[in-house]
């Protein structure tokens, strides 16, 4: 229980971090980029929500800081982002709204085979040493050195273009409707194939290079050649002794990594123009648009630290070290 | 000072003379005989020698005691013996043979994996030094002790063998309740009674014991010891008891092995090594140590440190080290051989010239005569 | 690789606590092969040469890269988008400059503000790391909070939402920020390594002698560190690398500068992949790849350094198994060589 506790104190920190990080950012920058588009808007933009975006943006010179960092909080509590200037006069909380499902569906399923498969991808290179599976080892390395999008931009280049198997861009078929029908989802899905492929790709030779480590480092315990010496079967050794200890640092360094996975997936979004958090996030950056870019960051960071918390549990029902009872 | 028994007056006494009739033939029912094993460490061309045609025999119900100092290769024996020798270690020749109860022998080095697994556990257990790393930390010790029963006797159930988990703690002293705890929640001493309690799961003939009370207090390294002998007594499997500490071995063991640079350099009954080592170094060994009891000796370290096993010339490996080494143990390695002194147990081997002048002859040299003290006392 | 047994038999032993006889020199015989200094092991090692080498060619672009360039990068041309030919040796663009130029004159860029970051980086993750790793108590928790927050919080994210609201971004500006943004890992992994360190016999003794803190940690622990630190900064390199490229490719950053992002940006923004202009984009790519392929290489280079477990026992895979050797754990290869040496 101690352990959830000074966990969950942990993420209360984290997130009263990033927001603190994202109330000061941009009260140090110089200059106003906010105040000259809220001029441009002038008219267009109500009353209170120009006073959100004045709040969020620091623009009220009069009063002191601490009363500015007061209602920055009371504001973000209350899930008001300001008004996205691209995207006008939409809350920046409804557009984060609508494309925060697409990047759940591409990149947390994409992110959770990729850990599942190179996890046991892994396990059996750490466990078969010495054997032909050694020669994956440079080719995970490579794929590991990569950059993500330059990787979607070889896929489409083969799969799209050249092969035309793929769509290039987008996430569904744009004549239809979004609604619950057959054809609806398998468009989805049908879109979804290849930049989810893409992320598994290019992010699945960490898992692999990871585990493969800590296979080799648990397989010379004392454990596992006790395991071997109760004549248990190879099955057993591997997944109930070896695998099963090499997992618990395997996790932790999942929720540690979280934070860059997602960062380099955005981008992947970007490249296949595909409508989740990171295309939106490339468009605010593109067009200035700050309040959007602040809201995302900060919504990434709290599904990131979600993320987290839900490994942090796995992680504490695998490893009774973590449950003392006393 | 009586040494018939490692439990002195603990009980044992009906059980003594069963362990002195033992000792008085020790190879005359073997249940383990390790021939010519060689064990080489790393895998290119120009590999580490660490056993060298290492021969040892195991009597049905014996304690065999093997020691030396850190780095000798008795752990290696051990793990050779069992296959377990981890990665770069290479076993380059000889047999294991082990005898079971109906007489049959097998090479366990000429197994298959799968005949290798089934033997394991079943005919030959082994506790590991390291109490504190040896058992799964992420399952409870229950599910431990009964993974190895049923990997072993596939019909047994899950109730069955936790049933049984829970008498072999009860035999080793633990309460059966803990069989719900996880490793971390016990005591070092508790750990390496729980792996003697595993170790004993299927009723093995032969166990291996590498350094078990080391990582232990003197007064756990006690009890640990002494619940082993009886547990020994009651259930009459075999011992090999792999240490350092040679005078615990003295208290313990029927039968010592001495070893140096990857080689026994003396084999005899226990009391024998103690009262009149043959081999110089048995002799530095044995006043290393302060004994456990009778009276004190003065102790003496051994001058030099262990000869680099990857530079062994032709000579013997101890010369540098010897107060008595001569002029022929810098040409010839000496094989272990039965001096055969007048009086002493014909069984007794030694590697050393002083015990073998055909070999020094051999080379041309004159053996020295052999001094009085080893000639019989 | 004949270290391998030394290690292994050291570490075999080691383990044993210290009841060794008391023999005259007490087990603490140095392994059987060991010639030559510790540090020059490091450098014996295959996979740290390759990326040592590959690392040392990109240094080299980085300095002679604008002088050796055979066009001017942004110099336009009107050889519009054509294939690789022994004018152009990457091709040309849509306004037909030359990407073979482009890429020589990008890598100072990728080097400079992936060096700049990674010392900026590690020299934070020191402080903190070692500071927090050293002093304990309080001030440990706290740090260790704080780097802990700082690895948490997503980077890139993070870094774009700071680099897209300042006015302008120069390359060195990037590499602050990068800076900024990522020194958390290495301090996490010094804050451990010092703790552990802290507890050791030497420093003990140093402490005991009334050694002053800073030479303890700078004449103590900081040379104990060294694989780590260098280990870090190198990860961080690597990280910078990818994270300039990244933010280039979206289109954040001076475009005036020519990194190999920069040419991914425009390739991408003129639509190199619709047309079928491959060689726009996969040059600048394979860069990438090699440079932190190098990178990643000096880094298991260095982790098999100070973990001798992650060393491949293969060797050469093919001779062992011609011999019938398999590696692996519980089941010891038997080989009957020694036999038919005897006969």
């Amino acid at each position: 229980m101690r352990f959830f506790l000074r966990r969950l104190g942990f993420y209360v920190i984290t997130f009263w971090a990033a927001v603190t990080i994202n109330f000061f950012i941009p009260r140090i920058m110089p200059g106003d980029p906010v105040r000259a588009l809220i001029a441009k808007n002038q008219g267009r933009i109500s009353t209170d929500a120009e006073s959100a975006l004045r709040t969020l943006f620091g623009l009220d010179k009069d009063t002191t800081l601490w009363q500015q960092y007061v209602d920055y909080w009371n504001l973000i509590l209350h899930g008001d982002l300001g008004t996205s200037f691209t995207y006008f006069p939409t809350p920046v909380a409804d557009v984060i709204a609508g494309a925060i499902p697409w990047t759940i569906g591409l990149v947390g399923i994409a992110t959770i085979i990729s850990f599942t498969v190179g996890t046991l991808i892994g396990s059996g290179i750490g466990w078969r040493r010495g054997t032909w599976a050694d020669s994956l080892l440079p080719i995970s390395t490579f794929f590991s050195a990569v950059p993500y999008f330059w990787l979607a931009l070889i896929a489409i280049t083969i799969f799209s273009v050249t092969l035309g198997w793929f769509p290039a861009s987008g996430s569904y078929d744009r004549s239809l409707v979004p609604t619950f029908s057959w054809e609806f989802i398998s468009s989805v899905i049908y879109y979804g194939t290849l930049p989810a492929l893409t992320i598994v790709i290019s992010s699945i030779s960490g898992w692999i290079l990871g585990m493969r480590n800590m296979m080799v480092t648990v397989s010379s315990e004392d454990y596992v050649t006790v395991a071997q010496a109760k004549g248990l079967s190879e099955r057993t050794v591997l997944f109930g002794y070896a695998a099963r200890n090499a997992i618990l640092p395997q996790v932790s360094s999942f929720a540690l990594s979280l934070g860059f996975i997602v960062g380099g997936t955005l981008i992947m979004e970007i490249v296949f123009s595909y409508q989740g958090i990171g295309y939106y996030l490339f468009t605010a950056v593109a067009a200035k648009d700050y309040p959007l870019m602040q809201g995302i960051f900060l919504v990434i960071t709290v599904a990131v630290l979600f993320a987290n918390i839900v490994a942090d549990f796995v992680y504490g029902v695998l490893d009774p070290r973590t449950r003392q009872e006393g | 000072m009586t040494l018939t028994s490692p439990l002195d007056g603990a009980g044992a006494a009906p059980l003594a003379s069963d362990g002195r009739s033992q000792r008085l033939t020790p190879s005359a029912d073997p249940v383990l005989e390790i021939k010519n094993l060689s064990v080489d460490y790393g895998y290119d061309d120009d590999p580490v020698h660490v056993l060298r045609q290492v021969s040892l025999t195991l009597g049905r119900g014996e304690v065999l005691g093997l020691a030396g100092e850190s780095g000798c290769g008795k752990s290696t024996l051990a793990y050779a013996a069992t296959r377990l020798l981890p990665p770069p270690g290479l076993i380059t020749g000889g047999e294991v043979l082990f005898t079971d109860r109906s007489g049959v022998k097998t090479d366990l080095l000429r197994l298959n994996d799968t005949q290798l697994r089934a033997s394991r556990w079943q005919d030959m257990a082994i506790v590991f030094q390291g109490a504190m790393n040896s058992l799964n930390p992420v399952y409870r010790i229950g599910r431990q002790i009964a993974d190895g029963i049923r990997a072993h006797e596939p019909k047994t159930t899950q109730k069955e063998a936790l049933e049984r988990a829970a008498e072999l703690l009860d035999l080793v002293g633990i309460a059966p309740d803990r069989l719900k705890s996880y490793p971390h929640q016990l005591s070092g001493g508790m750990r390496q009674r729980v792996m003697i309690a595993m170790a004993l799961a299927l009723d093995p003939q032969v166990l291996i014991m590498d350094e078990p009370t080391t990582a232990l207090d003197v007064v756990m390294q006690r009890q640990i010891v002494e619940q082993i002998a009886e547990l020994r007594d009651r259930l009459g499997f075999s011992v090999i008891f792999i240490t350092h500490d040679v005078s615990l071995l003295i208290e313990i063991a029927d039968r010592i092995a001495i070893m140096y640079a990857g080689e026994i350099v003396e084999d005899a009954a226990a009391l024998d090594v103690y009262h009149r080592p043959r081999h110089p170094y048995s002799s530095a060994l044995l006043h290393s140590f302060p004994p456990l009891r009778g009276p004190r000796r003065e102790l003496i370290g051994i001058p030099g440190s262990p000869p680099d096993l990857s530079k062994l010339g032709h000579g013997c490996p101890f010369a540098d080290r010897c107060e008595f080494a001569f002029d022929a143990c810098a040409k010839v390695n000496p094989q272990l051989v039965f001096p055969n002194v007048p009086g002493d147990d014909p069984r007794r081997a030694v590697a050393c010239l002083r015990h073998d002048p055909s070999a020094v002859r051999a080379v041309g040299e004159e053996p020295p005569p052999v001094p009085p003290e080893l000639s019989l006392t | 690789m004949t270290i391998d047994t030394s290690i292994v038999e050291e570490g075999r032993e080691l383990e044993k606590p210290s009841q060794a006889p008391m023999t005259g020199a007490v087990a603490a015989a140095p392994g059987p092969r060991r010639s030559g200094p510790r540090k020059l092991l490091f450098l014996r090692n295959s996979k740290a040469i390759t990326g040592m080498v590959i690392l040392a060619f990109f240094l080299l672009i980085a300095v002679i890269g604008p002088w050796i360039a055979p066009y001017d990068p942004s110099a336009r041309s009107s050889d519009i988008l054509q294939p690789p030919s022994w004018e152009h040796w990457f091709g040309t663009t849509h306004l037909g400059q030359d990407v073979f130029s482009q890429i020589l004159v990008g890598t100072r860029g990728v080097i400079v503000v992936g060096f700049v970051a990674g010392i900026l980086a590690t020299g934070i993750g020191v402080i903190i790391g070692v500071t927090a790793g050293y002093v304990g108590g309080l001030g440990d928790e706290t740090l260790s909070v704080l780097a802990n927050v700082f690895l948490v919080i997503p980077q890139l994210p993070l870094i774009i939402i700071i680099a897209g609201q300042l006015p302008s971004v120069g390359g060195v500006t990037v590499a602050v920020v990068i800076a900024i943004t990522g020194w958390a890992w290495g301090a996490r992994v010094l804050r451990a390594q010092t703790l552990s360190l802290r507890k050791r016999d030497f420093v003990e003794a140093a402490r005991a002698n009334g050694e002053s803190t800073w030479r303890i940690i700078t004449a103590e622990i900081l040379p104990n560190l060294t694989a780590i630190i260098a280990s870090g900064f190198v990860g961080t390199v690597a990280f910078a690398v990818l994270s300039l490229i990244t933010l280039s490719f979206i289109g954040i950053g001076d475009t005036g500068e020519w990194n190999w992002g920069t040419v991914l940006y425009q390739a991408q923004s003129q639509l190199a992949l619709q047309r079928g202009a491959w060689w726009w984009f996969v040059p600048a790519g394979l860069c990438i790849a090699l440079l932190g392929m190098s990178l990643t290489l000096i880094n298991f280079g260095i982790d098999e350094f100070v973990n001798p477990r992650l060393r491949s026992t293969g060797l050469n895979a093919r001779s062992l198994r011609k011999r019938g050797i398999r590696p692996r754990i519980g089941f010891t290869p038997v080989v009957r060589e020694a036999k038919e040496d005897r006969a």
